[in-house]
C-alpha cells in the first residue's frame, strides 16, 4: 500500500492537482483534496480486464483484428466520444486518416457555441492563475459552477493570498441567470453571491441589456425578463469600475437554439469594456471528459477543431453536418467507433451499425457491441496529457497503479497498424 | 550503409568553403572523410552541377504552442483553400497561413529546411509547444523560453535580488521547459497589459512594480550571458509596429551595453515618422547601428504581400492591432501570471502605403546590413508571410532586376520613401548559405549541424542550379536528413522524426525553494508537475533530446 500525493486530475477540468490518493494494489482511495466529482471517478474499481468480441471473452490481439476487420470495409465511420488523453487523440486521429472516418467529441455540440463565437469574431480570455491573483469582479453566467467543479471557488477565488488583490473575500460574484445549488461561491468571511436570477433561455435577451449599458446606451424598459434594469446597470457600473473582472460561462449550459450568439454577445462586451479604460476577460468553462484534449489535438493535426471528418482523404470540418448522432440518425455512417477512457457511464448513442467500444472498464451496455476493449484511464492507469479548461495548461497525468489494461493510444495505433 | 554525393558544387560556409566541387561521403547518418584504403560506396548520387548546401535551419519560426493552435482554429476557411491528401507515407492535414504540425514538416523539408526553433515557448504552456512539435515530422526542433512579464521574474526585480538569483531562476526555467535559448517578449509589457497599461516605453515603469523594460533586458541578456547560453537573448523589443519605434530600437542597442542580444523581426521595430503620412522607413539607421555594434545579431520577419495570421506573445501590442484585423476577428489572452498572447489575421496588401512600405523596409535591412553571419532570413512565420514564401523571398535578395520590378508595382507613396531601387546589392549562394545554415546553427549553438564537414549530420541539400532563384530554391533534388533521403524533386519520399535540441544550464538547486513556496500560493499548480521531464518528449518512442553545450 502506497501515498501518492499531488495527484492531478483530468476529470474535473480545473486542473487540481494536490489529490492523495492511497493505492493497495488495483483498488484506489482519495484520501485529500477529493470532491464529488474526482472522488468517484478514481475510485471506481475495475470490473472487466478482457476485451470481448461478439460478447464472448478473448485476447486482444484477437479483438484488435476484429475491430480492424470490421472497419476495413466501411465507407464512413463515425469515431465518436473522442475522452481519452493526448496520445490517445494522436492514435485516434491516425486511424481516423488510414479509415476516412469522422471524427467527433462528445461535448462537441456544447462547445459549438464557443467555437462559431471564437470563429467569427474572436474574443479575449484569461486563465485560472490570472483569476486567482488579479479577478476582482466576477460573473456567472447561465451556469452552476460549484456543480460543474465543486473546488472552483475554494482554489482560484477563496486563496488566502493573492499577488494583487488585498482581501480575496472582498471580490464581488455576480450570477446571471441560473442560481447556485450550495454555498461555495459565498467567501469565507460571509460575503455572498449577487444572483440575478432568470431562465436560461432568456439569457439572449438580458445579456442584449448588459451590454448596451456597457455601451452607455439608453434603456427605456424597466426590466428585462424578471431582471431590473437598474440591477443591471449596477452589474455593468461594477465591471467598469473593476480593475480585473472575468465572466464566465459553460457553453454547455446554454442549451438553447444558437446561443453560439450569447457567447459572442459576452464577448464582444468583454471587449467594449476593454475599450473603457478596464481590462475584463472571458473564462469559458470546459475540460471535462477529454474535450479541450480532443480539440487541441485535432486543432494541431488537422486545423480544425474536433468535429472533422477525413472521408475526402483530407480533413474537412463541419460542425452541424459531422455530428456522430446526426450521421447515425440519417442512415450516413456504416460503423461506430465509440472511444471513452474516463467514464465508464458515458456509453454509446444507441445504433444498429457495427460498433467498437474502446472504453473504461465497467461500461455496461443495452446492446453488446461487436468489438469491446476495455482501456486503462489516463492519469491511473498510465502516464499522459490533458488539458484543462483554459486550453493553455497540459497537466502531466501520473500513473498511479499497475493495472495492466492498454492505453488508448496502444490499442488504436494497433488498429491502424492491422489496417 | 555509405553513401557518396559524387562531384556536386559545395557551399559549406562554416568551412570556408564557396562553390568548391567536393564528393561528400555519408555512414551513418554522419558526414565522413573519404574512407581510406580500398571501400564500397554503396549507394551515389550523380551531382554534377547541382549546388549542395547543408540543411537549411529557421531560426525563429512560430511552429509550436498555444497561439499557433489558436490561430489554426480561428482561420478554417484559410485552411479550407489548401487542402493536403494524405498519401501512403504522408499524413493527411492543412497548409497555408498556419499549416497543421503534419504539414509544417513535409512544407519544410520539401524547401530543403531540416530544423526549425519555435521562438515563444511559454513556460506554462512549454508542454503543448513540444507535443506539437512532437507531432512535425523530418525537422529537428527547439524553442526558446519566454521570460521577462512573467511575475516570478518582476518580484525578483523589485526585490532587488542579486544576478545570481535571476541566473539561477532562468537556468531552471530553461531546465523546465527543455529550451536552448531565452525570448523576451515587449519586456514587462505583457504583464503591464494586465494591469491597464496600454504602451510601455523602454524607460517607463510598470505600474505595479516599477521596474523597466531596460531593467528587464539587462538582467536577462546578462543572464543568458553567464549561463554560457550559446543563443544571446533573444529580443522582441517594445513597441512593435508603432511609427518612430526606430528610436526605441537604437536606444535598445545602446542599452544592452556590448552584452550579445538578438533583435527578432527587426522590420516591425524600424520604423520613423516622415513624411506625408508620418511613416518612413529607419532601416538604414537600424543597419549602421547593426554594423557598428558586433554583439547585435538581427532576423529580418520579412513581410510578403497576401493572407497570413499574427500570432505573438506580444498582447499588448496585438490588443493595439487588433483593428487592422483581416478578416475581423482575433484573439487576445492573459495566460497564468506568466505571459500572454495575441493572434490577429492580416492581409498584406501591396497597394497599402503602410503595408508597402513595409516590404521594402525588410528589404532595405537585407541589403544594407554587411555581415550576414549576423543577419537571419525569416518571415517570423506566419506573421510577416507563411514560411513556405522563402524561395520567393530569396529571390527578391538575389536578383536585383526581380526586386525592382516588384517595387514597381507596389503603392507610388511607398515607392517614393524607399531608398531600394538605388540598392545594387545581390546576395550571393555563400551568403544565403550562411543566413540559413551555418550562420543560423552558429547563432543557436548547435553542435554537429549546419555544415558538411566530417563529423557533421548529414542533413543535406541539393538543388539545381537555376538563375531564377524562386524554382532553384521552392524544390531541391534532393534532402538528407541525418543521412536518410527524405526528398526527391521537392516532394517527401520517406519519413522520419528529428531531435529537440536544449541546453542545461547549471543553477542552485536551492532556487526551487523559493519557487515552491511561490508555486503554492500564487499558481495553480503544484511545483512538480509543473517541470517537463524528459520523459514526455521521448516516451513515444519518436522524440529525442540532444544537449548541446554551453560556451565557455
Amino acid at each position: 500500500m502506497i501515498e501518492i500525493t499531488e495527484v492531478p486530475s483530468p476529470f474535473c477540468g480545473i486542473g487540481t492537482d494536490d489529490l492523495t490518493i492511497r493505492v493497495d494494489g488495483v483498488s484506489l482511495k482519495v484520501i485529500e483534496n477529493g470532491c464529488a466529482v474526482n472522488t468517484p471517478a478514481f475510485e471506481q474499481a475495475i470490473t472487466d480486464t478482457s476485451p470481448r468480441v461478439n460478447g464472448q471473452e478473448v485476447s486482444l490481439d484477437v479483438a484488435i483484428t476484429a475491430a480492424a476487420a470490421l472497419l476495413k470495409d466501411t465507407r464512413l465511420p463515425v469515431i465518436g466520444g473522442c475522452a481519452t488523453d493526448v496520445n490517445g487523440m494522436r492514435g485516434l486521429l491516425a486511424l481516423a486518416d488510414r479509415a476516412g472516418a469522422v471524427v467527433d467529441n462528445m461535448n462537441f455540440t456544447g462547445a459549438r457555441n464557443n467555437f462559431l463565437a471564437l470563429q467569427d469574431s474572436g474574443w479575449m480570455n484569461t486563465t485560472l492563475a490570472e483569476v486567482k491573483n488579479r479577478c476582482d469582479v466576477f460573473l456567472v453566467v447561465g451556469t452552476d459552477l460549484e456543480a460543474f467543479a465543486p473546488r472552483f471557488f475554494e482554489r482560484y477565488l477563496w486563496n488566502q493570498e493573492a499577488m494583487f488583490l488585498d482581501n480575496t473575500g472582498a471580490r464581488d460574484i455576480v450570477y446571471l441567470g441560473k442560481s447556485p445549488t450550495g454555498s461555495a461561491s459565498t467567501s469565507p468571511s460571509g460575503k455572498q453571491a449577487q444572483v440575478l436570477p432568470c431562465a436560461t433561455e432568456d439569457l439572449p435577451e438580458v445579456i442584449a441589456v448588459l451590454r448596451a449599458l456597457v455601451k452607455g446606451q439608453l434603456i427605456t424598459a424597466q426590466t428585462v425578463c424578471g431582471i431590473a434594469v437598474a440591477d443591471l446597470q449596477v452589474l455593468a457600473d461594477k465591471f467598469k469600475a473593476a480593475k480585473y473582472s472575468v465572466v464566465t460561462w459553460a457553453a454547455g449550459a446554454l442549451a438553447y437554439a444558437q446561443a453560439e450568439l450569447t457567447v459572442q454577445q459576452l464577448s464582444e462586451m468583454i471587449k467594449d469594456l476593454n475599450n473603457q479604460n478596464t481590462r475584463c476577460s472571458g473564462l469559458p468553462l470546459a475540460g471535462k471528459e477529454g474535450d479541450q484534449t480532443a480539440n487541441q489535438v485535432c486543432g494541431w493535426t488537422t486545423g480544425y477543431p474536433a468535429r472533422t471528418r477525413f472521408s475526402a482523404g483530407y480533413p474537412e470540418y463541419d460542425p452541424f453536418l459531422n455530428d456522430t448522432n446526426l450521421l447515425l440518425a440519417n442512415g450516413e455512417a456504416d460503423a461506430l467507433v465509440w472511444v471513452q477512457a474516463f467514464n465508464s457511464k458515458s456509453v454509446p448513442p444507441e445504433t444498429t451499425l457495427p460498433t467498437i467500444v474502446v472504453a473504461r472498464s465497467g461500461m455496461v451496455f443495452t446492446k453488446e457491441p461487436e468489438v469491446f476493449i476495455p482501456v486503462g484511464t489516463p492519469g491511473i492507469d498510465h502516464v499522459g496529457h490533458a488539458y484543462r479548461m483554459d486550453n493553455v495548461v497540459a497537466i502531466r497525468l501520473k500513473k498511479l497503479r499497475d493495472s495492466g489494461l492498454p492505453s488508448t493510444a496502444e490499442v488504436l495505433n494497433a488498429i491502424e497498424q492491422a489496417l | 550503409m555509405l553513401i557518396r554525393l559524387t562531384g556536386g558544387t559545395v557551399y559549406d560556409p562554416a568551412s570556408g568553403i564557396d562553390g568548391q566541387k567536393q564528393d561528400i561521403y555519408i555512414e551513418n547518418g554522419r558526414i565522413i572523410d573519404k574512407p581510406q584504403g580500398e571501400f564500397k560506396v554503396d549507394k551515389e548520387y550523380d551531382l554534377k552541377g547541382k549546388v549542395v548546401m547543408s540543411g537549411a535551419i529557421d531560426m525563429h519560426t512560430h511552429i509550436g504552442g498555444g497561439k499557433g493552435n489558436i490561430a489554426r482554429t480561428l482561420l478554417p476557411e484559410d485552411h479550407r483553400q489548401d487542402p493536403v491528401p494524405r498519401s501512403d507515407i504522408t499524413r493527411s492535414g492543412c497548409g497555408h497561413a498556419m499549416p497543421s504540425t503534419f504539414v509544417t514538416g513535409y512544407r519544410y523539408a520539401e524547401m530543403g529546411y531540416t530544423a526549425g526553433f519555435e521562438p515563444a515557448l511559454l513556460p506554462i504552456n512549454a508542454r503543448q509547444a513540444h507535443m506539437e512539435m512532437g507531432d512535425i515530422p523530418i525537422l529537428d526542433k527547439g524553442g526558446y523560453v519566454m521570460l521577462g512579464s512573467d511575475d516570478y521574474l518582476l518580484r525578483l526585480l523589485t526585490a532587488k535580488k542579486d544576478q545570481k538569483a535571476i541566473n539561477d531562476y532562468v537556468a531552471w526555467t530553461m531546465h523546465t521547459a527543455k529550451a536552448i535559448g531565452v525570448k523576451v517578449v515587449n519586456p514587462g509589457g505583457i504583464n503591464a497589459f494586465k494591469f491597464n497599461q496600454r504602451k510601455l516605453d523602454l524607460d517607463e515603469q510598470n505600474a505595479h512594480y516599477g521596474v523597466t523594460p531596460r531593467d528587464i533586458l539587462r538582467v536577462l541578456a546578462t543572464a543568458v550571458k553567464e549561463l554560457g547560453v550559446p543563443h544571446p537573448l533573444h529580443v522582441h523589443g517594445c513597441n512593435l509596429g508603432v511609427p518612430g519605434n526606430v528610436q526605441t530600437t537604437l536606444d535598445t542597442i545602446q542599452g544592452i551595453g556590448g552584452l550579445p542580444m538578438h533583435l527578432t523581426h527587426i522590420q516591425f521595430h524600424s520604423y520613423g515618422t516622415e513624411g506625408d503620412f508620418k511613416f518612413s522607413s529607419g532601416a538604414a539607421q537600424i543597419a549602421e547601428a547593426i554594423n557598428s555594434n558586433k554583439n547585435i545579431t538581427v532576423d529580418v520577419g520579412q513581410i510578403l504581400f497576401g493572407q497570413t495570421v499574427t500570432a505573438s506573445g506580444d498582447n499588448m501590442r496585438q490588443h493595439a492591432n487588433h483593428k487592422f484585423a483581416s478578416p475581423n476577428k482575433w484573439v487576445v489572452m492573459d495566460i497564468e501570471c506568466d505571459a500572454g498572447c495575441g493572434v490577429v489575421p492580416f492581409k498584406y496588401k501591396d497597394q497599402n502605403f503602410v503595408n508597402a512600405l513595409q516590404w521594402a523596409i525588410g528589404l532595405e535591412t537585407f541589403l544594407l546590413v554587411n555581415d550576414p553571419w549576423r543577419i537571419f532570413l525569416t518571415t517570423d512565420h506566419p506573421n510577416g508571410a507563411p514560411f513556405t514564401s522563402y524561395p520567393h523571398l530569396i529571390r527578391l535578395l538575389m536578383d536585383r532586376s526581380f526586386r525592382n520590378d516588384m517595387l514597381s508595382t507596389i503603392h507610388p507613396e511607398a515607392q517614393k520613401m524607399t531608398t531600394l531601387a538605388s540598392i545594387d546589392r545581390e546576395y550571393t549562394l555563400q551568403e544565403i548559405a550562411i543566413m540559413t545554415r551555418a550562420g543560423a546553427a552558429k547563432l543557436i549553438g548547435l553542435k554537429d549541424r549546419g555544415g558538411l564537414s566530417a563529423g557533421n549530420f548529414a542533413d543535406i541539400t541539393i538543388y539545381t542550379d537555376n538563375a531564377d532563384r524562386q524554382k532553384m530554391f521552392e524544390k531541391p533534388d534532393y534532402v538528407f536528413k541525418d543521412g536518410q533521403l527524405v526528398v526527391v524533386n521537392g516532394k517527401v519520399v520517406s519519413t522520419k522524426w528529428g531531435t529537440t535540441h536544449v541546453v542545461k544550464p547549471d543553477f542552485d538547486p536551492s532556487v526551487e525553494k523559493g519557487l515552491n513556496d511561490y508555486f503554492d500560493r500564487y499558481l495553480t499548480m503544484k511545483l512538480g508537475n509543473f517541470k517537463i521531464s524528459d520523459d514526455e518528449i521521448i516516451e513515444d518512442g519518436r522524440g529525442s533530446i540532444t544537449v548541446h553545450p554551453l560556451s565557455s
